[in-house]
């Protein structure tokens, strides 16, 4: 989770030269976009993970919890990522472990990032002593450990799904984006033509929507991709202690058998090696796609 | 002639071509001369004051030179430019309000630069003092942070560490579009102090500020579109203007001590050129009352009185 | 100072309170009798134990009692160090088994912590040097911020544990040891820390390589740094400069990331069976043990609420900003 990685800062984008001619910034945005290698291989790699998460379910003919086929074996033609000690094929469990990071990811991150704009926008915009209290909240559940927060959560709830568990990671991981919010959106707010709204009595929840959001735009979307990685790491720390949706597979999940198991032990790797590259694929190929989407919006970061 | 600037282009590189931000002006800048810059955004001022220090990251150099007293500065190399720069040429920068280092008190920080630069801080520590006091600033300013002192004196103290090493020519860049109408006219005032005193040779003072400018500077020169439009001195361009343009601009002042940038000039229809390609001939004609098909062609800049040179075929 | 301080202590007596009160209501969130169905859920090895237990959930909890006298029932025994009985080490003491885990903890956090802050910083500063460096370290960093902690563990404990035999891929110390102060005990407990240490370390290494990189970077576009660029000073005075406070908000983003490490460190004590409060934690679940998990998440948020003061205090001392600020000089 990167949480302490500065965002580049929307509001002091380099002016272009004055004597430019009016241009189109979306067209340049997708040339730059095409050309940033960062941008392009982490795409892929998000997209191919996706895709795969998507497509493939459909065509297995075993469900991921299934004991058919003969334990422990190794990767084959057969079974190509081998089978767990129960017989259970790891392909498969993977395949549907890749649902739902992908679920949990744009669940949990979209929730935290919904709450995180909505109260830093609204602290910035809003300021005095709605800023105040507001700004103590992002504070306490900023200093509060989340997923010990999210251990003493998910021990007390019996059952439940990946809905539910994207719904607390959400909860509890939004400070950051708030506080990363507020200060963008308190720059912004003292602009000229915010000004000029709120003197023409535009009602705040438009001049916030339609003034404010859209300027900062870029700058929102890497902050979800962050929130995104960070509930995807989230629920795999909580899948692997063994608090994770009782229904269905994750990638924590399959790590959480495979030590359980025993397979540190016995030298099956198979079982805890493609669960965790997963993992780290999905989340460190949107981390550098951020990279490469900051370069394109950010021209300065072209030239280094 | 302490600057002598001959055919100096600078674009900006983009994605469509090059920007011409800078096309070819041809100028000097007298010893002891006050120059002032004027002009729109867009006309070049500002990538020209730019150009004679320090290019900015997208700014290409393409041709033209510049000559400081006799010597021609290597403007196109970065390296090379540092002997020149803080010794020879020096800047006041727009942004003085916050140019300090925030976590260095001001004395450390100018010692450190002086050092690195190879003089030793004790031998003009005393000189510093001097200069402090007359921009009337205490000595303890230097064991403070920049974040201890006012606006007022931030920029007064640059002031000082931008000319304490006695550069032949200072660029002073939109030094006053930051304060209030009383603290401006004391920084124009320490700025030819300074000058009068010989802590820098000649100065080019960028300005928004037209009447400003005309209660310091000797002369003034005007930009539109990446050239210039007339030279003279700051009597002749007020009263005597012989561009269009420049009539116009003046014009356009609604009264002395009004800002005329930022915005569209009311009194002007039009707005300026862009330099991605920029028309053929005068780029005024666009605007300009009096064009007819002559100014298809460039008008060349040329003297056409004593120390009053234009560029306009209609100037007469 | 007062105004800087006080304001912090009020947001961390805050947060206090809100730790302590999310578990106070959890358990009385939940559907149905929560004595009932957690007794049913423990594994309980002893006879006595469910006796004993059932009055003694009874007591702590108060259901009977209202719900205001129940709430200051539960502030006054947590005051008195009560935390509870373990079920799953019965009847020992929760605040006895979490003392004893705590040093552990505490021994594999501080180095990683520290180091990996040091060592990151020192690499994300080297980083914004030149493309090449950055197009090497960058990409690193953020392959190991994605990696999850645990299997970063589960991948040195099989290569460089199992497969490889160096270090010991399980426990804390010899299983045949007792604690004492010596050589043979310490050399031991320092062969079964490096691993889940390395493992710490180098996650969140990323993390700090990259902020460093960014802040670094912004420094360099600041204002201050154009001008001494304009004055001809050499990159090296002005890399100082962009260091020195390029470090004061990754300070502050150490303590941002306290709680990510804290989380990981729990992970990374599950893998290696290192008898931390991670492994506390394990322990809890597995047993359905909630005083025990209880007391833990009050003592690891106590921790980051303390570690985080730490940082305050180190921050006022070394930005001279808040300094001045404090002795009120700012005008």
């Amino acid at each position: 989770m990167t949480a302490a990685q500065p965002l580049p800062d929307p509001t002091t984008a380099p002016e272009e030269p004055a004597v430019a001619t009016p241009k189109a910034p979306r067209l340049e945005a997708l040339y730059f976009a095409l050309r940033n290698p960062k941008l392009v291989v982490g795409l892929s790699i998000v997209l191919l993970f996706l895709l795969v998460g998507l497509v493939v379910p459909p065509f297995l003919e075993h469900t991921p919890g299934e004991r058919y086929a003969p334990p422990l074996l190794p990767p084959s033609a057969e079974h190509w990522f081998g089978t767990t000690q129960f017989g259970q094929d790891l392909f498969t469990q993977f395949v549907y472990g890749i649902r739902s990071t992908f679920l949990v990811g744009f669940l949990g991150g979209g929730i935290a990032a919904v709450i995180g704009m909505t109260i830093g926008f609204v602290a910035g915009y809003k300021g005095g002593w709605i800023d105040e209290v507001l700004n103590m909240l992002t504070n306490v559940v900023l200093v509060l450990p989340t997923l010990a927060v999210l251990f003493i959560i998910a021990a007390y709830v019996d059952s439940y799904g990946v809905v539910t568990q994207s719904f607390f990671i959400g909860m509890t991981s939004w400070p950051w984006a708030a506080r990363a919010v507020r200060s963008q959106a308190l720059s912004l707010s003292s602009r000229d033509f915010v000004d000029l709204a709120r003197l023409s009595g535009v009602r705040p929840w438009k001049i916030i929507v339609r003034d404010i959001a859209p300027n900062m735009s870029s700058y929102l979307f890497m902050t979800f991709i962050l929130l995104f990685g960070g509930a995807v790491l989230a629920a795999a720390g909580l899948d692997f202690v063994g608090l994770g949706p009782n229904d269905g597979m994750s990638l924590g999940l399959i790590m959480h058998q495979a030590v359980k198991w025993g397979a540190l032990q016995l030298g099956v790797w198979w079982w805890f090696v493609p669960p965790g590259l997963g993992i780290t694929a999905i989340v460190g190929s949107m981390y550098v796609m951020n990279v490469g989407l900051d370069e394109v919006f950010n021209p300065k970061l072209r030239e280094m | 002639m302490t600057l002598e600037v001959s055919d100096l282009r600078v674009y900006y590189r983009t994605l469509r071509g090059d920007v011409r931000a800078l096309d070819g002006p041809t100028f000097t800048v007298a010893d002891g001369e006050i120059m002032g810059l004027a002009g729109e955004s867009g006309s070049g001022k500002s990538t020209l004051s730019k150009s004679l220090i320090r290019l900015d990251g997208r700014m290409r150099y393409i041709g033209g030179s510049v000559t400081l007293d006799g010597d021609e500065m290597p403007i196109w190399d970065d390296r090379a430019m540092d002997e020149f720069r803080y010794k020879r040429v020096s800047i006041i920068p727009q942004y003085a309000m916050s140019a300090m280092n925030p976590t260095r008190k001001i004395g450390k920080m100018i010692a450190e630069l002086l050092e690195s630069r190879g003089v030793r801080f004790r031998d003009v520590r005393d000189e510093l003092h001097r200069r402090l006091e007359l921009v009337e600033l205490e000595r303890d300013v230097l064991d403070r942070y920049p974040l201890e002192l006012s606006g007022g004196m931030k920029q007064r103290t640059v002031m000082v560490i931008s000319t304490l090493l006695n550069p032949s020519l200072l660029i002073a860049d939109e030094v006053t579009s930051a304060l209030d109408v009383s603290t401006q006219r004391a920084v124009a005032e320490t700025l030819v102090e300074f000058r009068d005193r010989e802590f820098v040779k000649s100065m080019i003072v960028v300005t928004h500020d037209i009447s400003l400018v005309y209660q310091i500077a000797d002369t003034i020169m005007v930009m539109y579109g990446g050239r210039l439009a007339e030279k003279a001195s700051a009597k002749t361009i007020i009263e005597m203007p012989k561009h269009p343009y420049t009539k116009m601009l003046l014009d356009s002042l609604p009264e002395v001590g009004v800002k005329y940038e930022d915005k569209r000039l009311s009194g002007i229809p039009g707005s300026p050129p862009g330099l991605l390609n920029p028309p053929q001939g005068c780029r005024f004609r666009d605007r300009c009352p009096l064009a007819d098909k002559q100014c298809l062609e460039q008008p060349p800049f040329v003297e056409v009185e004593s120390d009053h040179h234009v560029a306009c075929w209609k100037a007469e | 100072m007062r105004k800087y301080f006080g304001r912090k202590i009020f947001v961390y007596a805050l947060t206090f309170f809100a730790a302590v009160t999310i578990n106070w209501m959890i358990p009385r969130l939940m559907p149905g009798d929560p004595i009932k169905s957690r007794l049913a859920r423990a594994s309980l090895n002893d006879a006595g134990a469910a006796e004993a237990l059932y009055g003694y959930f009874n007591k702590m909890f108060g259901l009977d009692l209202p719900l205001w006298q129940q709430y200051l029932n539960f502030w006054v025994s947590l005051f008195q160090g009560d935390l509870g009985i373990s079920i799953w080490n019965f009847p020992t003491p929760v605040i006895d088994l979490i003392l004893g885990a705590v040093p552990y903890s505490l021994g594999l956090l501080l180095p990683s912590i520290i180091l990996s802050w040091l060592v990151g910083n020192w690499f994300g500063a080297y980083a914004a040097r030149s493309k090449w460096l950055d197009n090497t370290i960058l990409p690193i960093g953020y392959i190991l911020t994605a990696t999850p902690y645990m299997w970063l563990a589960l991948l040195l404990a099989w290569s460089l544990g199992i497969v490889a035999g160096l270090f010991p891929a399980a426990g804390s110390y010899g299983l045949s040891l007792q604690p004492a102060f010596t050589w043979t005990f310490i050399s031991s407990l320092l062969e079964h820390w490096f691993l889940p240490f390395l493992s710490l370390f180098l996650v969140a290494l990323g993390g700090w390589a990259i902020g460093m990189r960014n802040m670094i970077i912004y420094e360099l576009e600041s204002e201050y740094s154009n001008y001494l660029q304009a004055l001809g000073a050499p990159r090296r005075l002005i890399r100082k400069y962009a260091f020195r406070n390029a470090m004061l908000p990754q300070l502050t983003g150490l303590a941002v990331q306290l709680g990510t490490v804290v989380a990981g460190a729990l992970l990374t004590e599950i893998v290696f069976s290192y008898q931390g409060l991670g492994y506390l934690i394990l322990q809890a679940i597995q047993n359905q043990d909630f005083f025990l998990l209880q007391g833990t998440f009050l003592f690891i948020v106590i921790g980051v609420l303390i570690a985080n003061f730490i940082i305050d205090i180190v921050y006022a001392l070394v930005d001279p900003r808040v300094r001045v600020q404090m002795q009120g000089g700012a005008k």
